[in-house]
C-alpha cells in the first residue's frame, strides 16, 4: 500500500505524473502552476523520470507540442493556468476532435484584467466548450488520484479524449498536507501502457486533421459529441476499479449531508471543503444544509445530478467566475439548464463569490445558506447575487 | 484544531517554518496543513504563513483569522502590522525581540495574553551568521506550545537543510534555552 507523506500538492501532482510514467511533458511555467512543471523538469533532468521534457516559448507551443507527441503514441502531460490556458484556446478544440488524449492539470487562476495571479475559476469556465473531459479535485489526495486516473480514462480506446484535472491555484497547489502516494507497482498494475490504435509513424503514414468539407464536418462533430457522451461508461468503470484497488471512491456527482436538507450549497474545487466545515457547524445549530459538487463537469452528469437534487427545496449554486452580461454565473446557468426539463427541481439561487483570490470563509457559506433559505419562500429578484464584495 | 499564523519578511523563512511544523505533525501521524499568504514573493516585504494541526482530518481552506498561536519572525513587524489581530484570548504571541515584556506589550497595543519573547536575530547571527530567524523561532515555538514533537521537527529540519541542519538545530536549542515565557 501507498505511504502517507507530507507533500505540497503541486509536488505530489508531479510525482503522480511520474508514477503514471509520462513519456513527454511540454509546458511553459506560469503562476500558480509553476511548482508542478518545475518539479517535473527536475525529475527528468535527474533521470528519475524517463521522459522528454520539451521547453517551449509559450503555452500555444506547449499544447501544440503536446498534441504532436501524443499523436505519435507517447503518454503526454502538460499543465497551465489562466492566461496560459487562454493562449492555448485555439489548439484546445483540436485535441478532442483528433482524439488526442493528452492530460493537463489546470491550476485555476483568475483571468486578467486587472492582473491577478490568484485563484478563481474564470480560466476554466471560459473553456467549457473545448470538448475535453473536465474533472475537479477538492484536495491533494484527489489531485493525485485524478491525475493517475485521467491517463487511463483519456487513453482508453473507447474514450480517446484529452482530459483536464482542475486544482485551485494556491489554495490547493501551494498547500502542504498529508497525501497517500500509491506505489509504482500499484500504479503500473492499474494503468497499462498507452497503445493507441492509430498513431503518427513514418513507416505507416496516415493523415490526422484533414479538412472537413461541408459534406463531412457536421457528421464528424456529431460523432465526436456521441463518443464523448459515451466516455461516461469508461469513467465510471475506472472509478470503480480505483475504489477496489485503493479504497477511495469517486462519483460523477458527490453529496455531503444532503439527506433531509432544505438548502444545498454547490461549489466546485477546494472551497467545497470549507463549505463542508460550514455545513457541519450549521447542522449542529439545527440548520438543514448540505452540499453537492460535480466531480466531472464534462461530460456533464445530467441524470445523476437531477437525481441528487430532486427532493431539495433550494439549491444555492456558487460560481467563482462571472459571465458578464449573461443570465447567471457559468455554473448557475448550466445547472438551471440541466434542471429545466427535470420533473422535480429545486429553486436555484446563484451566488458569485471568491473572485481573484478573495477568500470564501465559513461565515460566507453560512450567509449564503441563510439567504438561500430565505428564498425558499420568496423568489429572488436577480439572476445572481454577489457575496463578499465591498459595495462602496 | 490548533491554528497558527506566522509573520515574517520575505526571505526570513516564515513559509519554511510553517511547512516544517506541518511536516513534523503529519509525520507524527496527525493531520496538518501549511500554506503561505499567496502573493508575488518579494524579499523584505511583510509576509504571512499559516498552519493548522489537528487529530482529525482538516477540511477548511479559509485563511487563519482566529489563530491560537502567532509567531513573529521580525522585530520590526509589530509596529507596522497588527500581529495579534484575531488571536484567541488564551493564545500565544511568540515574538522575536530584544525588548522587555512591558515594552512589547505596549507595542502590541496593550496585549494581555500569553507572551514568549526571544532575541532570535541575535541568536541567528551568532549561530548561523545570518539574520534568518525561522529555525530559531521554531525553538521558541516548541518551548511555548509543545504543539509538535521535537524529534519529528528535528527530522524535518534534517531533511530540509541537509548539512546545514546541525547549525539550525543549535540555533533552535539556544532559543529553547533563552525564550522567556510570560503567562
Amino acid at each position: 500500500m501507498g505511504k502517507r507523506v507530507a507533500k505540497e500538492v503541486s509536488i505530489a501532482i508531479a510525482d503522480a505524473v511520474k508514477l503514471a510514467r509520462a513519456e513527454v511533458i511540454a509546458a511553459y511555467p506560469i503562476t500558480p502552476q509553476t511548482h508542478i512543471v518545475e518539479h517535473l523538469s527536475e525529475l527528468v533532468a535527474n533521470g528519475e523520470l524517463d521522459a522528454e521534457y520539451i521547453t517551449v516559448e509559450s503555452e500555444h507551443s506547449a499544447i501544440s507540442a503536446a498534441l504532436g507527441a501524443v499523436a505519435t503514441g507517447a503518454r503526454t502531460f502538460t499543465s497551465t493556468s489562466a492566461q496560459g490556458l487562454a493562449l492555448m484556446h485555439e489548439i484546445l478544440f483540436i485535441a478532442p476532435a483528433l482524439r488526442l488524449p493528452v492530460v493537463m492539470v489546470v491550476a485555476n487562476r483568475a483571468l486578467s484584467a486587472p492582473i491577478s495571479i490568484w485563484n478563481d475559476h474564470s480560466d476554466i469556465m471560459a473553456e467549457r466548450d473545448i470538448g475535453w473531459i473536465q474533472m475537479w479535485a477538492e484536495n491533494g489526495q484527489e489531485a493525485v488520484d485524478l491525475v493517475i486516473q485521467a491517463f487511463r480514462i483519456a487513453e482508453d480506446r473507447n474514450v480517446m479524449f484529452p482530459t483536464i484535472v482542475n486544482i485551485d491555484g494556491f489554495t490547493l497547489s501551494h498547500v502542504i498536507e498529508p497525501i497517500e502516494m500509491p506505489d509504482q507497482e500499484e500504479v503500473d498494475d492499474f494503468l497499462p501502457p498507452f497503445r493507441p490504435k492509430y498513431k503518427l509513424d513514418p513507416r505507416k503514414p496516415l493523415t490526422m486533421g484533414p479538412v472537413g468539407v461541408p459534406e463531412i464536418y457536421f457528421e464528424a462533430k456529431r460523432a465526436q459529441d456521441e463518443a464523448f457522451r459515451n466516455s461516461r461508461r469508461v469513467i465510471n468503470r475506472v472509478w470503480k476499479d480505483w475504489a477496489n484497488r485503493f479504497g477511495r471512491e469517486y462519483h460523477p456527482v458527490e453529496t455531503y449531508r444532503t439527506e433531509d436538507a432544505e438548502v444545498v450549497l454547490m461549489i466546485q474545487g477546494s472551497m467545497a471543503e470549507t463549505a463542508m466545515t460550514a455545513i457541519d457547524k450549521m447542522r449542529e445549530a439545527g440548520k438543514k444544509v448540505g452540499l453537492v459538487r460535480l466531480r466531472v463537469t464534462r461530460p456533464f452528469p445530467v441524470q445523476e445530478f437531477r437525481k441528487a437534487v430532486a427532493g431539495i427545496p433550494v439549491l444555492a449554486v456558487i460560481d467563482r467566475a462571472l459571465t458578464i452580461g449573461g443570465v447567471g454565473g457559468p455554473l448557475g446557468t448550466e445547472v438551471r439548464g440541466a434542471l429545466y426539463a427535470a420533473a422535480r427541481r429545486p429553486r436555484v439561487v446563484n451566488f458569485i463569490a471568491g473572485l481573484g483570490g478573495r477568500d470564501i470563509t465559513v461565515e460566507d457559506f453560512e450567509e449564503m445558506a441563510d439567504r438561500a433559505a430565505f428564498y425558499r419562500k420568496k423568489r429572488p429578484k436577480e439572476a445572481y447575487e454577489y457575496i463578499g464584495v465591498r459595495e462602496v | 484544531m490548533i491554528e497558527v499564523r506566522l509573520h515574517g519578511r520575505g526571505g526570513q523563512g516564515a513559509v519554511t517554518s510553517a511547512e516544517l511544523i506541518a511536516i513534523s505533525a503529519i509525520n507524527e501521524g496527525k493531520y496538518a496543513q501549511a500554506f503561505p499568504s499567496f502573493g508575488p514573493e518579494r524579499r523584505g516585504a511583510p509576509v504571512m504563513a499559516f498552519v493548522r494541526v489537528s487529530d482529525q482530518r482538516i477540511r477548511t481552506r479559509e485563511k487563519v483569522y482566529h489563530p491560537d498561536i502567532v509567531v513573529v519572525l521580525d522585530p520590526s513587524l509589530p509596529s507596522i502590522v497588527n500581529v495579534t489581530d484575531g488571536l484567541k484570548e488564551d493564545g500565544w504571541a511568540i515574538i522575536n525581540t530584544s525588548k522587555d515584556e512591558k515594552t512589547v506589550r505596549k507595542m502590541l497595543g496593550g496585549f494581555k495574553g500569553k507572551l514568549a519573547l526571544v532575541d532570535a536575530t541575535k541568536i541567528a547571527l551568532e549561530v548561523l551568521g545570518l539574520p534568518i530567524t525561522n529555525t530559531t523561532m521554531l525553538g521558541a515555538f516548541l518551548k511555548a506550545t509543545g504543539l509538535v514533537d521535537r524529534k519529528y521537527l528535528e527530522e524535518a529540519l534534517e531533511q530540509r537543510f541537509g548539512r546545514l541542519a546541525e547549525k539550525n538545530k543549535a540555533a533552535m536549542q539556544r532559543a529553547i534555552e533563552e525564550t522567556k515565557l510570560y503567562t
